[in-house]
């Protein structure tokens, strides 16, 4: 067994909007000099430490977690899962 | 007539809403920590507002996981009439007895004001003394009260007469100004804005008679007279 630290990202789907990530961008950014930017968007990110036998399983386990315990609304929001050696 | 009002850690319009079964509609009420099970002779569930777990990660979704959501679940499908008002509508949908989800108000304000909602379904057991379209001036307060549908489930909702209420004008970005809805069934009902807090004239500055149709209705379906 090792342990991994596991980065759950959690986002909104593309077409749901967020309003927060509007507001960094039209009400912050884009009225300093950076003109360059052109979308911000929120997230939520869940940091896991597990021990588990290989990375490939940290990944399903923390996916499986997300899935039944509604850690992120599949209606509205998408997860991404990044395994790292702790 | 038994009405269950469930408390979760956080909850904190459960005594409100029991003052208002008690003390207006003279209602048997009792309060059911979310660790217990609800006893089997129970009429109505009511789960009331708050903060259930401080709205950590999501509001209503960690609460929806409690004990006694199973039982309000079994009881649901029974028929038995469940309300949940404002976080009580947000666990409603997290534990998946209610569709859509709700989402931080397009504002990203904390909005705590008066609205007018529309009753736009008047089968259900909080709706039954409504004429239809009826105006019922009522408070809102919360953070996270957007409700969200996707075009499919929505096209779903008004074909099965789900939609219960609707905001009379734009008020939170919700989807098609939705601010109350109810299970294919009609038993189960959730809304954001709160009746518990303008059905008596002392604390509603517009008219309580409207508010006060959501638990007569209730009265109704049980055949109690108030």
């Amino acid at each position: 067994m090792a342990t991994y630290n596991v980065h759950v990202t959690i986002e909104n789907k593309a077409g749901i909007s967020d309003p927060e990530g509007e507001t960094i961008l039209n009400d912050l950014v884009l009225k300093g000099t950076h003109k360059t930017v052109s979308k911000i968007k929120t997230a939520k990110m869940l940091k896991f430490t597990i021990k588990e036998k290989d990375k490939k399983t940290a990944q399903s386990k923390v996916q499986e977690i997300c899935d039944d315990l509604r850690i992120y609304n599949p209606m509205v929001s998408k997860v991404t899962i990044d395994v790292f050696d702790a | 007539m038994k009405v269950g009002v469930v408390v979760f850690p956080g909850s904190n319009c459960d005594r409100d809403m029991y003052h208002v079964l008690t003390d207006v509609f003279n209602l048997d009420a009792q309060y059911y920590w979310h660790e217990k099970s609800l006893p089997k002779n129970i009429d109505a569930i009511i789960l009331p507002g708050g903060f259930s777990y401080g709205d950590r990660l999501r509001a209503g979704v960690i609460a929806a996981h409690s004990p006694i959501i199973k039982d309000v679940q079994k009881m649901a499908k029974k028929g038995i009439p469940v309300l949940g008002v404002c976080n009580g509508f947000q666990i409603l949908v997290e534990s998946g007895l209610l569709p859509g989800v709700l989402l931080k108000n397009e504002s990203l304000n904390f909005m705590c004001e008066w609205t007018n909602l529309i009753v736009e379904n008047n089968k259900t057991p909080f709706t039954n003394q409504f004429k239809l379209r009826e105006k019922i001036p009522i408070p809102i307060a919360n953070g996270e009260g957007r409700y969200y549908v996707d075009d499919e489930t929505l096209k779903e909702l008004k074909k099965k007469n789900q939609i219960v209420f609707r905001y009379d004008e734009v008020v939170n970005g919700s989807s098609n100004r939705i601010a109350g809805v109810c299970n294919e069934d009609g038993n189960v009902v959730g809304m954001m804005p709160h009746p518990e807090r303008a059905v008596e004239s002392e604390i509603n500055p517009i008219d309580n008679k409207p508010s006060s149709l959501i638990f007569e209705s209730l009265l109704s379906k049980m055949g109690v007279s108030n």
